[in-house]
């Protein structure tokens, strides 16, 4: 019951459509770019004001448009850090970290002090924002962020504009960052890696409308609509024909599959991960003799792009396939069929 | 050259405090109005910013005209602002001042205006939610970073100020020793055939001017590196 929200804002040839109530201390927004994730947030944070709705954060009303209530950021103690991070680049570091300070003045020294070192800013104090790495600035935004104790934080693609070996080390940090931070967290990625990794609950949002909401792991598993899927990062999905309460033939892979959950009346399409397809030399049920009709390297996997031997112009399944060592062979040891295991099939509406 | 010892320094000084005067209000006046107008919607927005700039564009005597009207003491404001306050601004110093910042107002202003729409908003939306107030937010935040813009046009507002001719013979008209300003001193002299005399404040203000755009130069090109264009 931490945050609710439920709000409506529109805009020329776009509408936002928000609605979810976390339970989960770590709660996630997973969307392509331009689906209304960040204006989300900045509506939370009262940065931008919604058409419609409501707003309530620990039990606080911060938003509501029928009763008329709109607090102003400053009120709200939210905490907020921007994609850019946004520190002011006249100020030094200790001049930012001030600025986030609300506390009474005779500990003001103290406290900043303290929070310089928990952020391993010593020696920084003086420095100006631009003459710092993109690591440190992070940190400059976190303490100037948690100095002023905020009730809950929400976080603007904290890792988008870092990269490679930096962006593994920040991840770490914010994991433990986020193991001491006591309030909620509520975090906009368009990475389902970071959704993952970091949200115990998960938004999935479209074209400005809100999914579908739910437990992270349970959503990776069974993402229940077509559209989830695609935004978990499943690419291999097809139409299918029920044949019974536990049996469809997949139209467009051309193949009959027997599925461990029950197959309800308004499912339309199958869909199975890349990762949990299993190689196998037995024909069988759920098996599918393959040719493969492209190839792609990236570091650590071969990934092919497969179709039914037995239909011609099927749709084809990406298989991922982890690599022994960079010199494999991708054309040896091709297993003679591929098995859709029924435990990992994903039905969807 | 033996004019040079009979000539009365008064212009000089009387032209360096009026721009100093008419920058400062001019300063102060510029930034407001430019932050009013940065909080307007696109509609009244554009037509506060024709009105504010207007003395730029006008002939300064059409912005002296407007002045005189409004102040003569034969019509009802200058008329109210001498019996109340006994505050008289035609053929005074404060005529100088006044016409100065009203010519100057619109470099500043759109100096300030330019500044700020370079200034990155989520510097104010993380001020906001870092519960800092929205007036500490401007003067400790905005106006910093916008800075070099605000410098520019203050040193552009005083080098329009000191110079300025127009407007001000109009509504102070020319008192040597009281509202006679270097360019008024100019155009007297010239048109008494005073050749050396003129010649001699062309060049001072020849001089400023050209101190002023080229400390300008100087402090916005700083932090800029050099590079190879075109």
């Amino acid at each position: 019951m931490a945050i609710q929200v439920d709000i409506e804002k529109n805009f020329k040839g776009f509408s936002l459509k928000s609605t979810f109530e976390s339970n989960a201390s770590t709660t996630g927004i997973l969307g392509a770019s331009g689906s209304g994730k960040s204006m989300t947030l900045r509506c939370i944070a009262g940065i931008e004001k919604p058409d419609k709705g409501k707003i309530v954060i620990n039990g606080k009303t911060v938003f509501d448009s029928e009763k008329k209530i709109n607090l102003k950021p400053q009120e709200r103690r939210i905490g907020y850090l921007f994609q850019n991070y946004a520190l002011f680049p006249t100020m030094t570091v200790k001049d930012n970290i001030l600025c986030g300070y609300r506390g009474a003045k005779e500990q003001r020294e103290e406290k900043v002090c303290d929070f310089i070192r928990r952020y391993q800013l010593d020696g920084l104090e003086n420095r100006y924002p631009s003459q710092l790495s993109g690591g440190q600035q992070q940190r400059v935004a976190l303490a100037r962020m948690m100095i002023g104790e905020p009730e809950v934080i929400l976080l603007d693609e904290p890792f988008s504009a870092l990269d490679g070996y930096l962006k593994d080390v920040l991840q770490k940090d914010m994991k433990e960052f986020l193991k001491q931070y006591s309030g909620d967290m509520l975090m906009v990625t368009h990475s389902r890696d970071e959704a993952f990794r970091f949200c115990n609950e998960l938004m999935l949002l479209k074209e400005g409308k809100t999914l579908i909401f739910g437990e992270t792991r349970a959503l990776f598993e069974q993402p229940q609509l077509l559209d989830a899927s695609r935004l978990t990062g499943c690419k291999n999905n097809s139409r299918i024909e029920r044949l019974g309460d536990h049996e469809v033939y997949a139209v467009d892979w051309g193949i009959s599959l027997h599925t461990e959950q029950k197959v309800e009346p308004d499912i339309t399409h199958i869909a199975i991960r890349g990762h949990w397809i299993v190689p196998t030399d037995q024909p069988g049920q759920n098996c599918l003799s393959f040719e493969t009709s492209e190839y792609v390297e990236t570091t650590f996997e071969h990934q092919y792009l497969v179709t039914n031997s037995n239909v011609k112009d099927g749709a084809a399944l990406w298989w991922m396939r982890p690599k022994n060592s960079f010199r494999d062979d991708h054309d040896e040891n091709l297993p003679a069929y591929l098995y859709l295991p029924p435990e990992h099939l994903m039905l969807l509406k | 050259m033996e004019f040079l010892q009979e000539i009365n320094w008064s212009p000089l000084w009387i032209s360096l405090k009026t721009g100093a005067v008419a920058t400062t209000i001019a300063f102060f006046l510029g930034i407001f109005c430019a932050r009013k107008i940065m909080k307007m919607r696109p509609i009244s927005r554009a037509v506060w910013d024709g009105i504010l700039t207007m003395p730029l564009v006008l002939p300064p005597t059409v912005a002296g005209f407007f002045l005189l009207l409004l102040f003569s003491l034969r019509r009802p404001f200058g008329k109210f602002l001498l019996t109340n306050f006994d505050f008289k601004v035609v053929q005074t110093w404060k005529g100088c001042v006044i016409a100065a910042a009203v010519i100057a107002f619109p470099l500043m202003y759109r100096n300030a205006r330019a500044a700020f729409e370079q200034v990155d908003v989520n510097l104010i939306y993380a001020g906001q939610t870092l519960g800092m107030s929205d007036w500490k937010i401007f003067w400790k935040v905005i106006v910093p970073a916008a800075g070099p813009g605000i410098a520019s046009g203050t040193v552009l507002a005083f080098a329009r100020a000191i110079g300025e001719y127009g407007a001000t013979s109009m509504l102070a008209g020319n008192i040597l020793g009281k509202t006679r300003t270097v360019s008024v001193a100019i155009a007297a002299e010239t048109s008494a055939g005073n050749y050396d005399i003129a010649g001699f404040w062309v060049v001072i203000i020849v001089v400023i001017s050209f101190a002023i755009v080229a400390l300008i130069n100087i402090v916005s090109g700083k932090g800029m590196k050099s590079r190879r264009w075109i």
